[in-house]
């Protein structure tokens, strides 16, 4: 199949790169090396869908949209947590192999695809949004752009777990069982800044959900294929909020006669 | 005879297939009306293919402009649909979006905000007011994770990664689904009361497409071989604005909102060409000069629309001229310019950032362009089908009992052409009615025994590809399908090479039988590309039969051989059904009859 650029008759230059994919399951895997022809333009998912389609039918990958909005085809990619179908060849240092391994904070299930479930459960154990009574009597509300702006942002999120995958309370200490991550902490900080919502999760966020073990070390901001200010954005004023609650010696005087 | 243990076997009330926007409304329907709801997603929740539209939904809310109401909003959808649309359903859509969008908002969906603090709409292809709720350019995200994540407290049971690959009946009546998961390649059994559809699209059987790999037209497959019909299969939307460069990308969609805020199409001249070609039915409705097209964008009332935004059939046929007749971009799209506003307002790259925020991303990251400097180039790519499983306009029953389907995989709103916007208000008005009425039929009607003897044999023809040791490669003839639908039965239309294009589907359906896989069952991608093929081949068959016996071009369809509208195609539908053979039979059906009221609405609104 000529490619439709080649049909007009423009020139494209191809060239050979040797590629390091991880190919393994629960039980262990090792890199096996593929030779991909690149063109023009290509990202790291093609390449992969090529192995795919000519070397290795039964390779795994997951991947949706292919252009960086549904967040399924997380990987890393020479070490670091990407996106594949946002990752340019033409990005990648030419001199070398390209590796590609699966998100390494997740268990494997096989080759590039982990198992993502625990995000999942997570986001259930958040309480819910719940707004206030509408303002008007079709059942809208009167809210401000200015005041949703930072929700807005939050909200761009596209759950691809990259800052999930690169989090060292995850990645190194483990403590999923205690700490949501990056990704939920944001869940919870748009939930909370929904000029709207009435719902309380402060405490929730300093108990079960562990905020306190995030240092800042802005890692997961770092990785954000969709530019979020995570740490600046959710997860400090979060942890202001917490404090502000919980280590205030007024607010905590307030509490104790404040109606709840 | 029972199951063999090797089964999993699940118990719901509703099962709903598919998990974007109206999969996840029709479950909480469902779940709301006090029944036991399943949902299988075909990815993991909230990356079904809704996550991509981008422009926004369209409901006529009179935010931005009080002179809209579902009477205009009726009568465009008809008129962009040459009035092959269920009227019942375009009315149900038009009426009750507004309270779907507001639904959304009491949900946690954060949209856009006018200046006095309520729902910013904008304009888009074909609607005469500007109608279209909207968060920048990602509004299909912010469905869908306010869907899911409403819906995840709701009390549904949620199966990601899973596929259907038949849909079970007893006595004429749906009585549960059969498929597999992907992690570990188990099979599944769901014994449901009523079953939704609501699979979304069949993109993946063209070439160029702004479909992932999941738009392979499942629940049009499942419906039809469990007996349901299909209708207007032949009106496929080509979207006329897809990236065309790098060649990776082509295809990706490049939202109507680049339009809407008023991007211009050039040819290779430097010519705003959609000025030399209006259609009579939207004459009066389009702007005579540049000027006045500037004038609409700014939300002068007084103002007619620039012709960049009339409806996308129309549109991309015009692209498609233009690049034919040698004036195109060197790539083989055309150029899409929104970087020229900077001539009228100040500050308009960050203007452009704010308002197209992905579409600056896509392109920068992707393509090496910046859109608020330098021209895009755009060309036509296969986006949306009309087409679908035939319902009742009321409760989106299909004519197999216990049937439902909603959304995109669903037929009739849209007639032989969609309008951007309506396809996100479709899934929420829609989802609604179909969870609804399925929740009402599971309660009415009792669990079916499903048959061992059906689960069996559905099985064995799965696991043959495993069996060969040397045999077809599954993505091999997927991409010889998708080259002959693109080449044969694409914008441009004739009697002859549609006919080559069913005799390649034929020879390629034989082929696939012959599938070879390698490795085993868990994650494999390669079989569930040979299944999911099944369904490819049948979709692209009933899209180029229904095609060859519209003898007409209208909407969607263009014909070389038939290049007019034909009076005497505008009173019926096409219908694909199984015939007891097997076969494919395609029979003409008429329209629906339209109540007097609804019709004097259409009159009122010319």
């Amino acid at each position: 199949m000529a490619s439709p650029a080649s049909q007009n008759g423009i020139h494209e230059s191809t060239r050979t790169v040797e590629f390091r994919v991880w190919r393994g399951d629960r039980s262990g895997g090792a890199f096996t090396s593929y030779s991909v022809q690149v063109t023009q333009g290509m990202v790291v998912l093609d390449c992969i869908h090529r192995i795919q389609a000519d070397q290795a039918n039964d390779l795994a990958v997951r991947w949706n949209c292919k252009a960086g909005k549904c967040g399924s085809c997380s990987a890393e990619i020479n070490g670091h947590p990407k996106l594949m179908c946002m990752t340019r060849m033409d990005a990648l240092p030419a001199d070398r192999p390209v590796t590609v391994e699966p998100m390494r904070s997740f268990p494997s299930i096989r080759d590039l695809v982990t198992d993502v479930s625990w995000n999942f459960r997570m986001k259930r154990r958040i309480k819910p949004f719940k707004p206030r009574k509408p303002d008007h009597a079709d059942g809208s509300w009167t809210m401000m752009q200015e005041d949703v702006d930072r929700v807005q942002e939050l909200r761009k999120c596209i759950e691809c777990f990259l800052c999930q995958d690169v989090c060292h309370v995850l990645r190194d200490h483990h403590k999923h069982d205690e700490f949501i991550g990056p990704r939920f902490l944001m869940y919870t900080a748009a939930l909370e800044m929904h000029p709207l919502d009435t719902e309380d999760r402060i405490a929730d966020l300093k108990q079960e959900n562990g905020i306190g073990y995030c240092n800042i070390t802005k890692c997961c901001t770092k990785v954000c294929p969709e530019h979020i200010g995570i740490t600046d954005n959710a997860i400090i004023p979060m942890k202001e909020r917490v404090v502000d609650e919980f280590y205030d010696p007024l607010t905590r005087l307030f509490r104790i006669f404040k109606p709840r | 005879m029972s199951l063999p243990d090797s089964f999993i076997v699940h118990e719901h009330d509703v099962l709903v297939i598919g998990a974007g926007g109206a999969g996840l409304r029709a479950a909480i329907e469902a779940s709301a009306a006090g029944v036991k709801v399943g949902v299988i997603c075909k990815s993991l929740l909230g990356k079904a293919h809704t996550v991509m539209a981008e422009g926004g939904m369209a409901a006529a809310m009179g935010n931005v402009d009080d002179r809209d109401g579902w009477e205009v909003h009726f009568a465009d959808t008809m008129r962009g649909g040459q009035y092959l649309n269920n009227p019942v359903m375009a009315e149900h859509h038009a009426k009750e979006a507004p309270a779907r969008v507001r639904e959304l908002e009491a949900w946690g969906a954060v949209f856009d905000r006018t200046k006095d603090g309520r729902i910013l709409q904008r304009n888009f292809g074909g609607h005469r007011y500007p109608r279209l709720a909207h968060v920048g350019d990602r509004t299909g995200l912010e469905l869908i994770r306010t869907l899911q994540d409403h819906g995840i407290h709701q009390g549904m049971e949620v199966f990601m990664e899973m596929t259907v690959v038949s849909l079970l009946k007893s006595g004429g009546r749906v009585n549960g689904a059969l498929g597999y998961d992907r992690e570990r390649g188990r099979m599944h059994v769901w014994k449901a009361k009523a079953v939704v559809l609501a699979t979304g699209g069949i993109g993946k059987a063209f070439r160029i497409t702004s479909n992932s790999w999941e738009g392979t037209g499942d629940g049009h497959a499942l419906a039809y071989h469990a007996g349901a019909e299909l209708m207007d299969m032949e009106f496929v939307q080509f979207h006329p604005t897809g990236m065309v460069w790098p060649p990776s990308v082509r295809g990706l969609l490049v939202t109507e909102g680049v339009r809407g805020e008023g991007g211009v199409l050039r040819n290779s001249e430097g010519r705003r060409f959609m000025f030399d070609d209006v259609p009579d039915a939207y004459r009066n409705q389009v702007a005579k000069d540049e000027e006045e097209g500037w004038r609409y964008v700014c939300g002068d009332k007084n103002a007619n629309r620039p012709p960049e935004l009339l409806t996308r059939d129309h549109v991309a046929r015009c692209i498609n001229r233009e690049i034919k007749a040698g004036r195109g971009s060197p790539h083989g799209g055309v150029f899409l310019d929104i970087a020229w506003i900077k001539e009228k307002i100040p500050n308009s790259s960050a203007h452009i950032q704010r308002k197209l925020p992905s579409m600056y991303h896509q392109f920068k990251q992707l393509a090496g362009v910046d859109i608020t400097s330098e021209r895009m180039e755009v060309g036509p790519t296969t986006h949306y089908v009309m087409g679908g499983v035939l319902v009742d306009g009321d409760t989106q029953e299909s004519c197999v009992p216990g049937l439902f389907a909603a959304g995109e995989v669903a037929a009739g709103l849209h007639g032989a052409n969609r309008l951007g916007g309506n396809s996100l208000s479709d899934l929420v008005v829609f989802g609604k009615l179909a969870g609804e009425h399925a929740a009402k039929f599971a309660k009415a009607n009792r669990a079916i025994e499903i048959d061992p003897a059906e689960v069996a044999a559905k099985t064995a023809a799965l696991e043959e590809p495993f069996a060969r040791r040397t045999g077809e490669n599954p993505y091999a003839i997927q991409s010889q399908l998708q080259d002959a639908m693109q080449d044969l039965v694409g914008i441009v239309r004739t009697h002859g090479e549609m006919e080559r294009a069913i005799g390649i589907i034929e020879d390629l359906k034989q082929r696939a039988k012959n599938v070879a896989i390698s490795g085993h069952r868990e994650f494999n991608p390669g079989w569930h590309t040979a299944i999911d093929l099944g369904c490819l081949l049948t979709v692209s068959e009933s899209i180029a039969r229904s095609a060859i016996d519209r003898k007409e071009s209208r909407g969607a369809q263009f014909r070389d051989d038939f290049p007019q509208k034909d009076d005497a195609c505008s009173t019926f539908n096409m219908v694909c059904r199984k015939s007891a053979d097997g076969s494919m039979e395609v029979s003409r059906r008429p329209l629906p009859a339209m109540r007097a009221e609804l019709k004097s609405v259409i009159e009122k609104m010319k």
